[in-house]
């Protein structure tokens, strides 16, 4: 991932920032002409010390909130991770029907952020049409989220020891509406994204990570399952309710009987996996066991049981974006966590960009780059370095964004012809 | 509301300084067709030099600073800054942290705060609201 000698850095304000993938994130890339031949990554812009809150501030209870704040799209599979970890640390088993309710959350979360992304990817390639019919489709997520959670973005139902709100009976038709609403639209918009000739021009072998490549560098999530790795924590080490549903990780050849690993491939995960996630909800409805929700309802007695608590743990989730890894360790006498790790999946996810960018071409950054669903992220500036006349300059987000539209007119003016 | 001074299409330029991407989404959400104020000629634009309005989400990590002062300068008079989310009101549920430099308002004045973690779209719409009452005033002063 290095940058090699010829690329010098720059501090670069943050600056135009992408309306969709808005998370301030760096690329350097070295050009040969219109190739990208190097590529070098630089975050940290949005460190908030989290972590540091997490050990020093807050008792374990209170940190789910700034679990579920790591990430506004991300703010279920963060604290499902986090309580996963505290309970295997302390000792502590959910009550059943809060894992079912925390796996139905946690799909829901998965709808909202694939069809947030499938918007972004159209927008990217320059079919803003595509982006506001995709989040004019999302809105219905948003709205069972609503619904069910009482708030449409970050939804503060998680619990050590449980869920803090119920899914009851009463709810399971309106649920059921939304899901229906979601089988019916699915076909328009895998026709939409799949059979456009204009997006497999522009996402056909565009951003191609290989198998291989894909375990090398320990990609995760839907990166990964379109080069073919079938890796998927719900599959692998099932939590939640998972062991308990059908679940196998999707790749995509299920549709097109062939792994590229490209943007393309990408799209047809994403969209499948839209697809099993209703599945999976609808299971857990039909399965939905009865009995409490909370192992502990007073706080403060849950909070004198964590106090007592020592050990460390680990939870894993899938996130929308792929496995998210927290780490706890809780010491006796101690109101706060000893230790608290997050592993996002956007940050080895990461780690797979410069193979992702090389050899690639300059207008396709912006869709390659998005491919991977960064959490943390957009393209907003980068450097461009012309090896032949070895001269520097900056592109901003505006021109990248111009050169892919630019490139999706010029191919559709050949595929016209 | 009459808009005598202030007659275009207002735009806004949008900067995450260091937020966690929950206030983003909304403003996003507020542009799609579900509350769509593109009807209205609210639009995101993609350069600083262009806006009327600065959106800006986030607690304002320290390497976010020069970036946020910059593109405020770089925002034509007359602006107005639009502070979304609570986080950049008060440090909100990042507030004691070692790496926090805001409130936003510690570092560039804020004309419009709209509280919320995130806010609804239809809080962001009304802060938009009145952040166009205000820029029509400031446009109302140059003209005098």
């Amino acid at each position: 991932m290095a940058a090699s000698k010829g690329i010098e850095r720059y501090t670069i304000p943050v600056g135009p920032i992408h309306p969709a993938l808005k998370e301030p994130i760096r690329l350097d890339l070295g050009i040969d002409g219109e190739e990208i031949v190097d590529v070098d990554v630089i975050v940290g812009q949005v460190h908030r010390g989290i972590e540091w809150l997490g050990m020093n501030r807050n008792n374990p209870v209170q940190n789910i909130y700034i679990a579920e704040r790591v990430c506004g799209i991300c703010n279920i599979c963060h604290p499902f991770a986090y309580i996963m970890a505290v309970e295997q640390a302390a000792g502590i088993t959910p009550p059943e029907r809060a894992e079912y309710i925390r796996t139905i959350i946690a799909e829901m979360e998965r709808i909202h952020s694939h069809l947030l992304w499938a918007g972004v990817a159209a927008h990217e390639i320059g079919f803003d049409t595509v982006f506001y019919l995709v989040w004019r489709v999302r809105e219905e997520i948003m709205d069972l989220i609503e619904y069910v959670t009482g708030n449409r973005v970050t939804k503060a139902m998680f619990q050590i020891g449980g869920v803090r709100r119920d899914i009851t009976e009463e709810q399971f038709p309106r649920i059921r509406k939304s899901l229906d609403y979601y089988k019916s639209i699915l076909n328009q918009l895998k026709t939409v994204f799949l059979d456009d000739r204009m997006i497999q021009m522009r996402t056909r072998n565009v951003g191609v990570l290989k198998a291989e490549d894909a375990l090398k560098f320990l990609a995760v999530g839907p990166t990964a399952r379109a080069s073919g790795v079938t890796k998927d924590v719900r599959q692998d080490q099932a939590y939640g309710a998972y062991a308990d549903m059908d679940i196998r990780a999707i790749t995509p050849d299920v549709l097109t009987g062939t792994i590229i690993g490209d943007v393309y491939d990408r799209i047809i995960v994403r969209l499948l996996e839209v697809k099993q996630s209703i599945e999976i909800i609808e299971q857990c409805l039909d399965k939905m066991p009865s009995g409490t929700i909370l192992v502990e309802p007073k706080i403060a007695k849950l909070l004198a049981m964590l106090k007592k608590a020592e050990g460390e743990g680990v939870g894993r989730a899938e996130a929308p974006r792929g496995e998210v890894i927290h780490y706890v360790r809780l010491e006796a006498e101690r109101e706060t966590l000893a230790a608290w790790k997050i592993r996002a999946p956007t940050y080895t996810n990461l780690m797979s960009i410069p193979t992702i960018l090389k050899g690639g071409q300059i207008a396709d950054v912006p869709i390659a780059f998005g491919s991977i669903d960064p959490c943390m992220s957009c393209t907003n500036r980068a450097i461009v370095v012309d090896r032949k006349t070895n001269k520097k300059s900056m592109l901003t987000y505006e021109e990248l964004h111009e050169l892919s539209i630019e490139k999706t007119r010029r191919l559709k003016a050949e595929f016209d012809r | 509301m009459s808009l005598n001074s202030f007659k275009r299409a207002l735009w806004l330029y949008h900067i995450n300084a260091g937020s966690c991407n929950g206030c983003d989404i909304e403003i996003l959400a507020t542009l799609t067709p579900r509350y769509d104020v593109e009807r209205f000629g609210i639009v995101l634009v993609g350069s600083p030099r262009h806006a009327d309005v600065l959106a800006v989400t986030g607690p304002v990590p320290r390497q976010m600073v020069s970036r946020l002062k910059r593109v405020y300068e770089q925002i034509p008079d007359p602006k107005v800054v639009l502070q979304v989310g609570s986080c950049g009101m008060e440090g909100g549920v990042f507030h004691e942290s070692y790496n926090l430099v805001g409130p936003v308002d510690q570092i560039i004045p804020v004309d419009v705060y709209v509280p919320g973690c995130p806010p609804r779209p239809e809080a962001i719409i009304e802060g938009v609201v009145k952040a166009w009452v205000k820029l029509e005033k400031a446009a109302e002063q140059r003209i005098t």
